[in-house]
């Protein structure tokens, strides 16, 4: 472990070893920035603009054209995913899906829960928002699936090396607390409009709790845990697969119903560079000042929002309960 | 106590058994710069001074000891004395900042990612202060755990896993998660899951510590037991004196990060270092430590049994007592006669001791503890004979003897020196 990460371990060690040049270190940065800024300034007319927003319209057209392949690729395979899964549940008959839902409320969650979401969801096909709502299931679906096969692994290794959750750790900040317009521009321009862009958008925004409470689920394994895991000549795979994932499987079943539930607060924005399903609706009823139709959707959305908390929480509590 | 039996079965090393495990000079220092923390100590400045002026925290400093092969050794300090950092540096669960480890005279700090791995899996268990049993795991899986990472197929590691199990008492409970189980119970499981892989060093942790006391004397008494069937070398933590004293051949006090002293529980107990251990044995009942070889004197009277009573009357009188220990030819111990006895007997007309003598002598072993002889000095009035391992007579321990001993009053008799070794 210790072997990899030798010479920055050395320039970290000397820098702690001596708090004084670690303040030289910031004065340093500081003073740069503001020789920049000063020697920018034109004291003509008032002050100069850095200008951050020519110089990302700049990355953003170099990006599209080298990229243009790549972000096709990207593309093509989550519409394909997408698609596919979309046409399976509008070719479902509604009662199959109704019984089929409520079949897993029931085993994970017990009777109440599914009594509710059989009830729920004939409400929502009463309504006449049942195309929709399985439209809105399938992006959330893939949103999520993909959000968990970037977040955990990302997580995993934020939960073992420390320099990792420094880098990784901004990153989900900015991703949580960035404006979704902001990123909901460029995945317009990447990806088109439609259900895809959709998808991307909210990926972004639900990937920070995969990543966050898998990180913090094995991070919170009991120390002496992890060194009987060692004890006993566990490599690193055996550790984390025979000890600290099952651990952490709690918080990650957190993390996976934090996920689900900021995709589904995603829907409505997501609608705006049209995505399909219950948030076009949303936006219809917008664009039409028709407040009813409105909150019917509105409604469907909060249901299927309720049926998935319910049951996610209840996974967790599952694997949680055995560790106590 | 527990005699050195280990020790009769390797007679092949002569002067003690080989040396398992050796620490030298191995030192460990938490900080972003242990080297140069490590440099300034060893110029001599301070550990305070040292923590002052670096933040570097020195948690074991120039410890050396030998541990033999078999032995159970006990490092016994206060908590912060570096006693849990020094036995991780065992098995580099923590890396020694400087100084050398050899296992079976390999140098541990030299092995790569692979070959520590190896020692870990074949060579070394270790039981943890607080269990440290994976909580999503049945028993049985946490027993078998160490057979798992290495490979070894899933019926044979439960078929072994049970073995141990039953071994430490936990059959039937198997099937069971460890939250079920209490806490002796629990470590019970510790204890499975670091014997199934039959290692060849078993790292004690303070690993009954957090056992209620009853419990905790259980375990121990039990612990003890079963590692006169399976021959292992013992590295055992503790903070408890008492422990350390009952379960460790020998013992190494520490205290801040040093070894204060080696040595076994009666030269602890007996002949302290300096005050810090002073302090440490003082309410140690030395009953509890001190062999009755370390009071002993020299038989009085020894007569040998073809000798007659008038002979006995003279002798008793010439060494003015009143006791005379009676032996055979080859100086086995047959028994004892008192003055007025052989004053009868040679009335009577008795010709030989042989005759009167009764197999009537309490006898004591020399390892045995003062403890040991104290309701044997109830029950007689003769002092007690201390007879050899072939029932050969070695010594007496007088009533008064055994009372000095026990208030810790040098008498000025007796071997002192290498009475284990």
């Amino acid at each position: 472990m210790a072997a990899t990460s030798k010479p920055v371990n050395e320039l970290t060690q000397q820098i702690q070893g001596r708090p004084w040049l670690r303040w030289m270190l910031w004065l340093g940065v500081t003073a740069v920035l503001l020789l920049v800024a000063w020697g920018l300034n034109d004291f003509r007319g008032g002050y100069y603009e850095l200008p951050v927003a020519d110089v990302v319209n700049v990355g953003m057209d170099w990006l599209l054209i080298t990229l243009d392949p790549f972000f096709d690729a990207i593309k093509a395979a989550m519409a394909f995913l997408l698609n596919n899964l979309e046409d399976f549940m509008l070719w479902l008959p509604w009662w199959v899906t109704i019984i089929f839902i409520a079949l897993i409320a029931w085993r994970v969650a017990g009777s109440r829960i599914a009594i509710f979401s059989i009830v729920a969801m004939y409400f929502i096909l009463s309504l006449g928002l049942w195309e929709l709502c399985m439209e809105t299931l399938a992006l959330i679906a893939t949103a999520v699936l993909v959000s968990l096969v970037i977040g955990i692994p990302i997580g995993i290794l934020a939960a073992r090396s420390d320099r990792v959750d420094n880098i990784v750790r901004p990153v989900l900040d900015a991703m949580q607390t960035m404006p979704a317009f902001v990123y909901l521009i460029p995945a317009l321009m990447f990806f088109g409009i439609g259900t895809v862009p959709g998808v991307i958008a909210t990926v972004i925004f639900a990937v920070p709790p995969a990543v966050r409470l898998t990180n913090l689920g094995i991070r919170q394994v009991p120390k002496d845990l992890v060194e009987a895991a060692h004890t006993f000549g566990s490599t690193e795979r055996q550790l984390l697969f025979k000890v600290q994932l099952p651990l952490a499987l709690p918080s990650i079943m957190a993390g996976v119903n934090q996920t689900i539930m900021l995709s589904l607060s995603m829907v409505v924005l997501a609608a705006l560079i049209a995505a399909g399903g219950l948030g076009r609706e949303v936006i219809m009823a917008l664009g039409q000042v028709d407040i009813g139709r409105g909150f019917a959707a509105g409604v469907a959305i909060v249901l299927v929002a309720m049926i998935l908390d319910r049951v996610t929480q209840s996974l967790g509590r599952r694997s949680g309960a055995k560790l106590k | 106590m527990r005699l050195r039996e280990s020790d009769a079965n390797e007679a092949e090393t002569q002067g003690g058994s080989k040396v398992k495990i050796s620490c030298q000079h191995v030192w460990k220092i938490f900080g972003p710069d242990p080297q140069h923390a490590l440099s300034l100590a060893q110029e001599g400045t301070s550990k305070e001074e040292v923590l002052e002026k670096t933040g570097h925290v020195i948690a074991v400093k120039d410890v050396s000891f030998d541990i033999n092969e078999g032995e159970v050794f006990v490092i016994m300090g206060l908590s912060g004395s570096g006693k849990s950092t020094i036995v991780r540096c065992l098995n580099r669960l923590i890396e020694p900042t400087h100084g050398q480890i050899l296992v079976d005279g390999v140098d541990l700090s030299a092995m790569n990612e692979v070959e520590l791995r190896q020692a870990r899996r074949h060579k070394f268990s270790m039981v943890f202060q607080h269990f440290a049993l994976f909580p999503h795991r049945l028993v049985i899986d946490n027993a078998a755990y160490g057979l798992e990472v290495q490979g070894v197929h899933k019926d044979e590691r439960r078929e072994r896993a049970m073995k141990v199990l039953d071994m430490v008492g936990l059959k039937g409970w198997e099937n069971n998660y460890p939250h079920e189980l209490s806490g002796g119970m629990q470590q019970r499981v510790g204890l499975a899951r670091a014997l199934a892989v039959d290692p060849e060093i078993l790292l004690m942790d303070e690993a009954f510590s957090a056992l209620d006391p009853l419990i905790r004397r259980q375990m121990q008494d039990e612990f003890l037991n079963l590692i006169t069937e399976v021959h292992k070398t013992i590295i055992f933590i503790t903070h408890d004196l008492g422990e350390a004293l009952k379960m460790g051949e020998r013992i190494a006090i520490m205290k801040d990060g040093e070894v204060v002293q080696i040595g076994s529980p009666e030269e602890i107990v007996v002949g302290p270092a300096d005050e810090y251990v002073t302090e440490f044995v003082r309410d140690v009942p030395r009953s509890k430590v001190v062999p009755v070889r370390n009071i002993m004197k020299e038989p009085a009277v020894t007569l040998y049994s073809w000798q007659g009573p008038k002979v006995a009357v003279y002798e008793m009188k010439q060494a003015g007592a009143n006791y005379a220990f009676i032996l055979d030819p080859g100086r086995r111990l047959r028994g004892v006669v008192t003055n007025d006895e052989a004053r009868q007997a040679a009335k009577d007309g008795v010709a030989r001791l042989s005759k009167m003598v009764k197999n009537n002598a309490l006898k004591i072993g020399p390892d045995q503890t003062l403890e040991e002889a104290i309701p044997l000095a109830a029950a007689s009035d003769h002092p007690i004979a201390v007879v050899d391992e072939d029932e050969r007579l070695i010594g007496e321990v007088p009533r008064t003897e055994l009372l000095l001993g026990i208030t810790g009053e040098e008498t000025g008799n007796g071997s002192n020196q290498q009475t284990r070794e």
